[in-house]
């Protein structure tokens, strides 16, 4: 739990301008996250040093409290000897460790976390879409583990075209989420057994987690057929 | 394991069928199912060979509704996912919320959020022991369970004015402070609870049909129970000693003592155990807490607009049903970016499959009733 003394951050930009209750009509895609850049893939993964300043700069030195930071520390020095630059990037964010790594690679590592750095439990694996991006996607695995009472996340970026690698393999849990996922998002793991939607009806068509999606947007086609409802709505 | 992870080809479509072979549908309209889940069985007469879980009828996509309000606008959404323990669901959404700002509540706000949420896991498990009890046959647990279960929803409704969706804490802290007598009718209920525990079991754990469709059935061991991210008293009634409370200790659980009960067999019989345990132990959490209420503000300095600095949070909690998770994106405006829930139900019936193999049609009932799912939560 954070309790630091440096937190009014939120309440002292509140007054200031109350008239932003108001939420953008965009949905809050405005503003991409700024410390998510499309880091190059061939980023090598000596210059530890460089990093930190390289991650940190297009963020306004404003909130420095909270928000990401480049992260190095034992455990990200294992990763990176192991898997040199396909770990491409690691922060922290609110205390929490954050590797960036290379969506080819992301089954490798995950069943190196389970079996060697022991995060042998997947609490959860999910996405979020970036339309602006070049590659939309994160594909996001929270993991923990029993013996070290720790978290780690995994992100892998992936192009809406982009095949992701199934960990279902790793972790049978993962079956449902990536199918959740696909469900969702539309996005394709490789080498799952079973990859169809879930929670949505079979012949849906759209992605609607996707951000391009509106919340208004229904397959509406499918709603007049099956639930003969004529406004599709 | 390779073999479990072989899809399930349950279809009729997908399957060819032996002699012997039917394919069952159960549900989505079946009084046993706790909602509309709809399962799909394969049979070789009596005995389940195969299964498959289709969910979705009660998707509401919570999720992209978070996109689209502020953030203290969605916290009443996340009631309505296990709407038998809404009061855990607002601990945890704002909770993480609370972490995404860098905020934390008071004490005295925690300690008021602990015995809630406490009380919302006795009745949690006091509604999934008497429909459980229901589904296998013995009648008479449900309106005992009931009838302590309304006590805790009056103090509820005393409270925040809802027994149900109850919206009870707010981002940053609570809105009301706690009533007059909340001590008072918190022990009078806790007190003699113990006692009530003793009945249920008085009438369950010794009796020879419940031990005989529960002992055995449904076995999740440790190794496959971590396999299929099981939580809560699933993964607890299969032997690992795990709870969120005490691990990352959230609210005010760190200044309680209290026991993770856990189970050997990892069978119906054992989580029925953890549960009737975890029901105890909540009881004397609250007895604690009621103990020592400290004074001071309920609302923390957070602001009546927020907009959490970009960057992400994972936050999860131990909810009635297991991991409770919250991972919220946000980008500095007053929406979150993107907000995914890890519903403990949703997972948890993944395993399904794997404990029905090889049990009979009428164990069905049983094992979806020992996995404690709500389809509120399993659905979204």
């Amino acid at each position: 739990m954070a309790n630091d003394p440096e937190e009014k951050q939120p309440s002292a930009s509140s007054p200031k301008e109350p008239s932003a209750a108001t939420p953008p009509a965009a949905g809050g895609e405005g503003a991409p996250k700024p410390p998510a850049p499309a880091a190059p893939a061939a980023k090598p993964p000596a210059p530890v040093a460089a990093k930190p300043p390289a991650a940190a700069p297009p963020r306004p030195p404003a909130p420095p409290k909270e928000g990401p930071v480049a992260l190095d520390n034992e455990l990200v020095k294992r990763y990176k000897e192991k898997f040199g630059p396909a770990i491409l990037e690691a922060w922290s964010d609110r205390k929490q460790a954050i590797l960036v790594v290379a969506r080819e690679l992301l089954a490798e590592i995950a069943l190196h976390s389970r079996d060697e750095e022991k995060f042998d439990w997947l609490s959860d694996l999910t996405a979020v879409d970036w339309p602006k991006r070049e590659k939309r996607f994160d594909i996001v695995l929270n993991m923990y583990s029993f013996e070290k009472n720790e978290r780690l996340r995994l992100k892998a970026h992936a192009g809406a075209d982009e095949r992701v690698p199934s960990v279902q393999g790793v972790w049978s849990t993962a079956n449902w989420m990536e199918r959740e996922a696909y469900d969702m998002f539309g996005i394709v793991f490789e080498g799952h057994p079973d990859l169809k939607r879930i929670l949505l009806p079979e012949e849906w068509q759209g992605y609607p987690l996707r951000k391009d999606y509106d919340i208004l947007t229904q397959d509406t086609a499918w709603v007049r057929e099956n639930l003969g409802i004529e406004s599709g709505q | 394991m390779a073999d479990q992870r072989t899809p399930v080809a349950t279809h009729a479509d997908q399957t060819v069928l032996g002699a012997d072979e039917i394919i069952l549908n159960m549900g989505p309209q079946h009084p046993s199912t706790h909602g509309v889940l709809r399962v799909k069985l394969r049979l070789d007469g009596e005995k389940v060979i195969g299964s498959e879980c289709i969910i979705g009828y009660l998707h509401r996509g919570v999720e992209k509704i978070a996109e689209h309000r502020t953030y203290q606008q969605f916290a009443p959404y996340v009631d309505r996912m296990d709407y038998v323990a809404a009061v855990s669901n607002g601990l945890g959404y704002c909770e993480a919320v609370e972490k995404l700002l860098g905020a934390e509540a008071p004490p005295r706000a925690r300690v008021i959020r602990t015995i809630l949420t406490e009380l919302q896991r006795i009745a949690s498990h006091l509604f999934w022991l008497g429909t459980h009890a229901l589904d296998i046959g013995a009648l008479t647990p449900l309106f005992y369970c009931l009838r302590e279960r309304e006590e805790i929803l009056k103090i509820f409704e005393k409270y925040c004015g809802a027994r149900l969706t109850t919206h009870a804490f707010r981002i940053g802290g609570l809105q009301y402070e706690a009533y007059d007598t909340l001590e008072k009718d918190v022990e009078r209920f806790c007190k003699p609870f113990d006692k009530r525990v003793d009945e249920y079991e008085a009438l369950l754990t010794g009796n020879r049909i419940w031990v005989g469709r529960t002992k055995g059935i449904g076995i999740l061991t440790a190794k496959e129970a971590i396999d299929y991210g099981a939580s809560g008293p699933v993964l607890r009634g299969s032997g690992v000693k795990w709870d969120i409370r005490k691990a990352m200790p959230y609210a005010a659980y760190d200044q309680y003592k209290f026991e993770i009960p856990t189970g050997k067999n990892g069978d119906t019989f054992d989580r029925y155990i953890v549960r009737l345990e975890e029901m105890r132990q909540s009881r004397l959490i609250c007895l604690q807490a009621i103990e020592n209420i400290p004074a001071g503000p309920i609302m923390g300095k957070v602001g009546k607009v927020l907009k959490p600095p970009p960057g992400e949070v994972y936050h999860s909690i131990e909810a009635p049903k297991g991991e409770l998770g919250y991972y919220i994106v946000s980008d500095a405006t007053t929406q979150p970016y993107r907000v995914r829930i890890r519903p403990p139900s949703f997972i948890n019936l993944e395993a399904f499959d794997k404990m029905i193999r090889g049990h009979l049609v009428a164990d069905v009932v049983a094992i979806i009733g020992t996995l404690d799912i709500v389809l509120g939560e399993v659905d979204r």
